[in-house]
């Protein structure tokens, strides 16, 4: 067994205080350097702020990568406008489930980080858009804020600098689309949370057409460390392109499902390696490396880098690092049948090729996995896709396309077999949690067929040698 | 289109006068609220930005935005109901119906659904005999399947009035309902002891939660929440040390009552 230390892969920084007395409150935080970063940055020239986070490489959480850095440098200053920040805690893409965590235990974090960046950018009024189906979350944040206020680290004149700043808490009310910067800014404008055509860009034009930054919560709530620590301490996790450390969230079919704190750059099987594999008895069929809206990876890709470059350069996207494990009682069908249903609900309705594409993407198949799927439905698929990729208004669009394209690249033969059969020839009980003590007695020798005679790996050519691999840590 | 169409639908079809304008609230409700509007408009640059806290705000008035709660808004900000209404009627969380007391969310997205949380909505429908979206005669639990609430390392979650109850499974959530039926005192896994659906849309729309102690209830996150950081410190995880044998979800509540404190809640 290739044993990793735990100790050595894993780097809790966001997450290092959550097994602290109350991590949320500003007493804990403070207790462990909290706030020690701001008083730095107010040391500093504000350019010399956005220069260092620039130079330490943090590149934005939220999905698509972008350096954060840059993205304040881009707000024109002595403009004579007022800037805003604006946190994006709309978290809802599906399987991404690290904000939220980081938020109920860690608060300060992004305030202070929030902060730093306002004083950066020469911003006096930044928000958070949270996402309103997250009460618990709101609660906490609206007691850091007040604390934060109440300790002279918001408000008039923070910490003697001259420099004022008020943040404000603002819950939205459901809707995926939010998590679009420009659809967020209209929401927080009071509008439908539709995305507005680029350029100009926030930067430019953003909240109340003034200059404005969109950030998402871990890639602001990093900002603090880096200020305390350094950029070379920042710069010594992760790659050149890809620095610093990272929330893996790992869900689905595992034995320990939860948020792994890393160096950019480790592989899926080094954290299922530590973290006690997928579940007993069972065997990794599909995952995504950062969501729904990336294109999903087989066992295939259990070692590629999960930076943005090494994902990328695999076929997928780094995204959230929402690391969704499924095994091989899942029917893929069924899983992207789901997906997709919710890119359609959810998508905002603006432009025609997502409005209509997901709409007739959801009707085929809901077909074949019902068993009523015809020939020339995955063509049809496919082609729909392609009408949708590229060609929508926002990434809603792209990230519909991705599971489709995805799951036919690695798993069409599954289709073809609901096509086949006329019927799904999974058991859905079989992929529950509480199929597990079942499963396992299967895996002793008694019948049941599900799990016994997955369909779909049969027919995955080259497929087969990977399994004995996946042994060493990949299961447990 | 011909009105067969309609006539399934809860209303009838109205031919002629288009519908009049709603009434607006009593004035004594409107005192009420008065000083609560003009404190969330307060908070923005912009008074508009005001409207989704606003149309949180009558949403904990009667437990849904009605045309009344509409209209509402729509004076406080000098906009047309048809603004209100547009913006109102594209957020799910905006219901156009009364909820129940208790608003009992499942998730339904791919992973808590492979999970079990289809089951879990499908066994829940039929134990209170209420489909999606509807509520229970006794007004007391209303029901819906929900899209993915950022908590999958917890899956399946069912949300009670968007508090966490993770680590769902079909009896836990039959007995969830029934507690919340029989008015028993019930507590998220993660969050603060339940209050009611209007009280919830209240703290959404900015007004913190005042009763003491709701803040700091049920410690820093579960088990999941905690993974990462208890392998850095050395410790092991249920099924990673030296005898592999645990089911982790099972055995959580078991395993776990020193680390973590705030997970046995």
């Amino acid at each position: 067994m290739t044993a990793t230390h735990p100790e050595k892969l894993l780097a809790p920084v966001l997450s290092a205080t959550w097994g602290e007395e109350k991590p949320w409150t500003l007493a804990t935080y403070r207790a462990h350097d909290g706030y020690k970063g701001l008083h730095e940055a107010l040391r500093m020239n504000p350019d010399d702020v956005i220069a260092l986070v620039k130079d330490a490489g943090l590149r934005g959480r939220g999905g698509a990568g972008f350096p954060t850095g840059m993205k304040w440098q881009f707000i024109p200053q002595g403009d004579g406008k007022p800037h805003y920040l604006v946190v994006n805690a709309d978290e809802s893409e599906p399987g991404t489930c690290k904000d939220i965590p980081l938020l109920f235990a860690n608060p300060h974090s992004l305030i202070e980080g929030m902060i730093i960046a306002s004083w950066a950018i020469r911003c006096s009024h930044a928000f958070i858009y949270l996402r309103g189906e997250t009460v618990p979350v709101l609660r906490r944040l609206h007691a850091a804020v007040q604390e934060a206020y109440d300790a002279g680290y918001l408000g008039q004149n923070v910490l003697g600098s001259g420099f004022d700043l008020d943040i404000t808490v603002h819950a939205g009310a459901g809707a995926y689309i939010c998590g679009e910067e420009t659809a967020l800014l209209d929401s927080l404008e009071g509008r439908r949370g539709q995305p507005r055509l680029r350029p100009p860009f926030p930067a430019v034009a953003g909240l109340y057409a003034c200059p404005t930054v969109v950030n998402n919560v871990e890639s602001i709530a990093s900002v603090p460390a880096i200020l305390h620590r350094g950029k070379d301490w920042f710069r010594s996790m992760g790659s050149e392109k890809s620095p610093g450390f990272t929330l893996y969230s790992l869900s689905g079919h595992v034995t320990n499902p939860g948020q792994y704190e890393a160096p950019l750059g480790v592989t899926l099987r080094q954290l299922l390696d530590i973290s006690g594999g997928v579940r007993e008895g069972h065997r990794l069929k599909f995952w995504t490396p950062g969501g729904s809206s990336t294109p999903m990876f087989t066992d295939q890709h259990l070692d590629v880098p999960l930076d943005y470059e090494g994902v990328g350069a695999a076929g997928s996207m780094l995204g959230t690092k929402a690391l969704q494990v499924f095994d091989e009682t899942t029917c893929v069908v069924r899983a992207v049948t789901r997906w997709t249903e919710f890119y359609a609900h959810e998508s905002c309705g603006k432009c025609t090729p997502c409005r209509e594409g997901t709409y007739w993407l959801v009707q085929l198949l809901r077909g074949i996995e019902a068993g009523e799927g015809v020939p020339g439905d995955l063509e049809k698929l496919q082609d729909i896709a392609d009408n949708i990729n590229g060609k929508s208004f926002c990434a809603l669009g792209d990230g519909a396309a991705s599971p489709i394209f995805s799951s036919l690249q690695f798993f069409r033969d599954e289709y073809e077999q609901h096509l086949r059969e006329r019927r799904c020839p999974f058991d859905p009980s079989a992929s529950t949690v509480w199929a597990g003590t079942r499963g396992r007695r299967n895996a002793a020798g008694k019948d049941r067929s599900p799990e016994d005679d997955p369909p779909g790996d049969r027919g995955r050519d080259g497929r087969n040698g990977d399994f004995d691999q996946s042994e060493n840590g990949v299961m447990a | 289109m011909s009105a067969t169409g309609h006539e399934t639908a809860q209303h009838a079809v109205q031919l002629g006068l288009p519908e009049l304008p709603a009434e607006p609230y009593p004035a004594e409700v409107r005192e009420r609220l008065d000083p609560d509007a003009a404190a969330i408009v307060a908070r923005y640059p912009q008074s508009r930005s005001a409207l989704l806290p606003l149309l949180h705000l009558v949403q904990s008035e009667e437990g849904f935005v009605s045309r009344t709660g509409i209209r509402y808004c729509a004076e406080q900000l000098g906009l047309t109901t048809a603004e209100v209404t547009a913006v109102a009627t594209f957020y799910t969380m905006y219901r156009r119906r009364p909820a129940g007391e208790y608003h009992v969310g499942v998730c339904t997205n791919t992973l808590c659904a492979v999970l079990g949380g289809d089951q879990i909505f499908a066994e829940l429908q039929q134990h209170l005999g209420i489909g999606n979206n509807e509520t229970t005669e006794d007004g007391s639990v209303s029901l819906e399947h929900i899209e993915c609430n950022a908590a999958c390392d917890y899956a399946p979650v069912v949300m009670v009035n968007w508090e966490f109850f993770d680590n769902q499974d079909p009896a836990s959530a039959k007995q969830l309902v029934d507690d919340l039926r029989a008015g028993a005192e019930v507590t998220p896994t993660r969050g603060a002891k339940l209050c009611s659906f209007k009280e919830t849309a209240r703290i959404l729309a900015g007004f913190p939660d005042g009763r003491p102690g709701a803040v700091d209830e049920s410690g820093a996150g579960g088990a999941p929440s905690m993974a990462g950081l208890r392998l850095a410190h050395g410790e092991t995880l249920p099924g990673t040390g030296p005898a592999k044998v645990v089911a982790p979800r099972q055995q959580e509540s078991a395993e776990e009552p020193s680390e973590t404190e705030g997970d046995e809640a």
